[in-house]
């Protein structure tokens, strides 16, 4: 337990994703089976035990401690397992610390009930950093700043294999992983998975690059682009799935094999047939035209869905591939092959929330680029390019399939306030939100319009944040605000990738993927963009 | 225990060196604490003897000072009383001219401010700390100062002085303050360099007192290679060493801007700086930095999270809640007056106790930097 509750203490506080894994890395090569296993599982959350609310804790903390003290320490720390850990007052003669395969593999098997008495018997055996990792885990949710995808990542440095090999074994395998374990250490061969409805590690596609930046030999030439060796398709703005079907087990995977599931009943139930589908996941508007990106992102953030929801904005497949069908594997198939298997089989499916991405047709790659540049609708993000004979391959192989997207847009907005950001960059401003010009009846003002954390190298940083400290106004919090006038201000050229209506921000405008394209410290501030400039995006 | 009972002991009698003070008070047939030691905005004054302890604003005629730290120790008194060290501490950090005159305490030497035996003891918080006693008329009053009860490489521990009334700080005075043992802490700074032998390890420390006893700690571990430390720190290293204390290898932690290749030879190593200092361009120059951070506020890891502190060492100067609670049952005074810090629960404390207990909200003993 004293080793998992050092690693997430450590994870909590690490902001590196390459520093993430190393902790985790030597956390797998220093810890033993089962622990190892059930410390991935709870990182994963993967970890099904009987949780404790944490009003129960609460209760226990003040039959021991005085209501009064608990409280001024509870309002000073502003988190209850942390106040709990820290406070918990030591018992003489407690047990033993428990490690944490004892912890989980005891709980698991006990009532909710018993789980607040033997959280208050380990509360006593453990010390304060203990007593917080049992406490995070016991009330569900670690939150330690690390995704399945991560910890999953982890594990494959540690075994030196490619995270897809543990991805497509993961929904086949139980905690504590043993038989995983084993493999990565290299004492038994790789497990073979009997489970049902397993993830497929996807194929992935390269941006397709402009002359510039093209390196290496297999960047493609988007002149050389011909219809005779590459289908074109539409980049839908969705989020990219696999939905498995196999036998009654039906199952929606992001592309990083997260189960989505339980956030999508109405897509799973209409997933009646024996296939496995490569699609993107999108929510319809109640008259049918498909929602916005913000309104998925809704959808996907829930652990369940209302059925008020599921009317409102049902969700729906739109396919690319197929990778099996019955008991037969497609994906050695050419696309060429697959597609046609594809076609055959969404118009037999007898629903409304699978349909078929269509290909593109297009004479030369001139006529590409028009498509790219000006797509038809806006829930399009650009075209996709796949070679007619490849194979469905797991990973990014070259030379195969291209993502071209269209441009991004690009304004010139103004700054205006400024947050320091989190972990590393806390001792920067590096948090920026801008504006652009709105006329008033008492003449032209900033509106605030989005706010970008990244897009600049770490010396545009810097000088960003010499500024933001040289021309404050203002301070509330962690927050700034700067100089930002017609006379003066630092105009931030900004891009990103689309914008919506939204009644939840301020402005009524949501911005998305938006970062600091370039620093125009040549620019005057009363030459940036104007709110109309952003209206007529809308409308396109 | 040193109870160097002997009046005037060093130098000059304390009436020509400590500035002047009224004549006899007048003696009350009832004597309040209040007559000895009362709280005003400048501080704690002593009216029979006409000083002030730790006074909060600069510029009093006569200041006790318990110890070195810059919300106690001010600069631009008339006369100051301290330990040999804490004065010392001062004309490093102020100059020679930090006061009118000095006069030297040593631990357990009483000195006669008018009516009031003033005697300081040590308080274990930084070398030289103390504790402030004073007499008169049969009355003991104990101003702690800043204090810690655990063990210390860089400074005398604690003693427990019998009072009739014991003024506590209260910095850490909430039961979410338990600090754990040193060398786990230290330990898991080593282990750190072991995991991420790559990156530089930047380590703030308040540069009197934490850093020293840090880098001693440090050493106590094993750790015998190089220690660099941030300009800031140099004199008060020194010091630790004229007094004393030996330091083990350091070496200034200085880097010309842009040279990246230079920067190499940090990788790997222990960079103690000033708190302040981990948040500047300066510790970008350092490569890829695990910021560290040695306070008793890295208990919370909240408080270490909003800080960007990515490896927090609980290493305080201060009693936390055991030694606070512990340090006044064993002291078992018939008051306990609480000074700077959260004197709202350790009064509370004293509440469920049965003891009595007065919260004197002092204010100006504000910890800038963290201890
Ligand atoms: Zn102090
Ligand atoms: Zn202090």
């Amino acid at each position: 337990m004293q080793a998992f509750a050092a690693l997430l203490e450590r994870l909590v506080l690490t902001p590196s994703r390459n520093a993430k894994l190393q902790l985790i890395c030597d956390y797998l090569r220093h810890t033993s089976d089962p622990s190892r296993g059930w410390a991935l599982a709870a990182i994963t959350g993967d970890l099904d035990i009987p949780s404790v609310k944490p009003a129960a804790i609460r209760e226990l903390v003040v039959s021991r401690v005085d209501p009064i003290l608990f409280n001024l320490s509870y309002k000073y720390v502003g988190d209850l397992a942390e106040t709990i850990s820290l406070l918990w007052p030591p018992r003489p003669g407690a047990n033993r610390a428990p490690d944490l395969a004892e912890v989980i593999e005891t709980l698991m098997e006990s009532t909710k009930a018993q789980g607040v008495k033997l959280v208050e018997g380990w509360l006593d055996a453990l010390d304060s950093a203990g007593r917080w990792a049992l406490l995070k885990f016991v009330t569900g949710g670690l939150r330690v700043g690390v995704s399945a995808r991560l910890a999953r990542q982890a594990a494959a440095d540690f075994g030196k294999v490619d995270v897809a090999e543990i991805e497509e074994l993961w929904h086949g395998m139980a905690p504590p992983y043993l038989g995983l374990f084993a493999w990565l250490e290299g004492s038994a061969p790789k497990p073979v998975s009997s489970a049902l409805a397993l993830f497929r590690s996807p194929m992935l596609a390269h941006p397709l690059l402009s002359k510039a930046e093209r390196l290496d030999a297999h960047d493609l030439n988007p002149s050389l682009i011909s219809p005779a060796d590459f289908a074109a398709e539409w980049k839908w703005d969705g989020v990219r799935v696999q939905l498995v079907s196999d036998k009654s087990v039906r199952r929606l995977y992001t592309r990083n094999g997260d189960d989505i599931s339980k956030a999508f009943p109405d897509l799973l139930e209409a997933a009646d047939f024996d296939a496995a589908l490569d699609g993107e996941l999108l929510v319809r508007t109640p008259e049918g035209g498909v929602a916005s990106f913000n309104e998925l992102q809704q959808r996907l953030n829930r652990k369940t869905v209302s059925p008020k929801q599921m009317i409102d904005r049902p969700a729906m497949l739109r396919a690319y591939d197929i990778l099996q069908e019955g008991s037969e594997d497609l994906r050695p198939c050419s696309f060429h092959d697959r597609r046609r298997r594809l076609e055959r089989f969404v118009v037999s499916l007898d629903t409304n929330r699978i349909d078929l991405s269509p290909l593109v047709p297009f004479s030369g790659a001139m006529e590409l680029e028009k498509l790219r540049r000006s797509p038809p609708t806006r829930d399009i993000e650009g075209v996709m390019l796949k070679r007619w004979d490849a194979p469905y391959l797991a990973g990014r192989p070259a030379g195969l399939w291209y993502k071209w997207k269209r441009d991004a847009f690009l304004i010139d907005a103004v700054l205006m306030y400024a947050q320091r950001g989190h972990g590393k960059r806390s001792r920067f401003y590096s948090d920026f939100t801008f504006g652009v010009w709105r006329s008033t009846p008492e003449g032209d003002e900033l509106a605030p319009v989005g706010k970008a954390y990244f897009g600049f190298t770490d010396r545009e940083l810097v000088m960003l944040d010499k500024y933001v400290r040289d021309h404050t106004i203002e301070r509330f919090g962690p927050v700034r605000s700067v100089t930002a006038n017609k006379h003066q201000g630092l105009v931030l050229e900004v891009a990103f990738e689309g914008l919506q209506r939204s009644p939840r921000h301020k402005s009524g405008l949501a911005m998305r993927f938006p970062r600091i394209h370039r620093i125009r410290w040549d620019k005057p501030a009363r030459d940036a963009d104007r709110m109309e400039a952003l209206e007529s995006l809308l409308a396109v | 225990m040193h109870f160097i009972r002997a009046k005037h002991e060093i130098g000059a009698p304390a009436s020509e060196e400590f500035g002047e003070w009224p004549a006899r008070a007048h003696i009350c047939s009832m004597i309040r604490p209040e007559d000895l030691l009362r709280p005003t905005p400048k501080g704690l004054y002593c009216p029979p003897g006409d000083f002030y302890i730790d006074p909060v604003r600069s510029g009093v005629d006569r200041a006790v000072v318990s110890h070195g730290h810059s919300d106690h120790a001010r600069p631009g008194h008339g006369a100051v009383l301290a330990t040999p060290e804490t004065l010392e501490a001062m004309s490093v950090r102020y100059g020679e001219a930090f006061a009118g005159s000095r006069q030297l305490a040593p631990y357990g030497a009483i000195t006669c401010i008018g009516d009031v035996d003033v005697r300081l003891v040590p308080a274990g918080h930084v070398m030289g700390s103390a504790q402030v006693e004073v007499k008169w008329k049969g009355l003991t009053m104990v101003c702690t100062g800043d204090y810690k009860r655990r063990a210390d490489p860089t400074c005398r521990p604690f003693e427990v002085i019998p009072c009739n009334i014991f003024i506590s700080e209260a910095t850490f005075a909430l039961p979410v303050f338990r600090h754990p043992d040193s060398p786990g802490e230290v330990a898991k700074l080593l282990a750190s360099i072991r995991a991420f032998p790559d990156r530089a390890h930047l380590l703030g420390a308040y540069a009197f007192g934490k850093a020293q006893r840090v880098i001693r700690e440090i050493r106590d571990a094993g750790y015998s290679e190089t220690i660099y430390i941030h300009g800031a720190m140099k004199a008060l290293c020194d010091m630790y060493e004229r007094l004393g204390v030996d330091l083990g290898p350091l070496e200034p932690a200085t880097l010309e801007k842009k040279q990246r290749s230079e920067s190499q030879k940090f990788a790997g190593k222990i960079i103690i700086c000033p708190p302040s200092a981990s948040s500047t361009t300066w510790a970008q120059l350092f490569p890829d930095p695990v910021i560290a951070f040695a306070s008793g506020w890295m208990n919370i890891r909240q408080r270490a999270k909003a800080g960007g502190i990515e490896l927090p060492l609980v290493l305080s100067d201060h009693a936390d809640w055991d030694e606070l609670t512990n340090t006044v049952r064993e002291v078992n005074p018939e008051e306990l007056w609480v000074t700077h810090g959260r004197d709202d629960a350790l009064a509370r404390w004293a509440e469920l106790e049965g003891r009595r207990a007065r919260p004197l909200h002092l204010v100006g003993h504000e910890d800038e930097t963290g201890e």
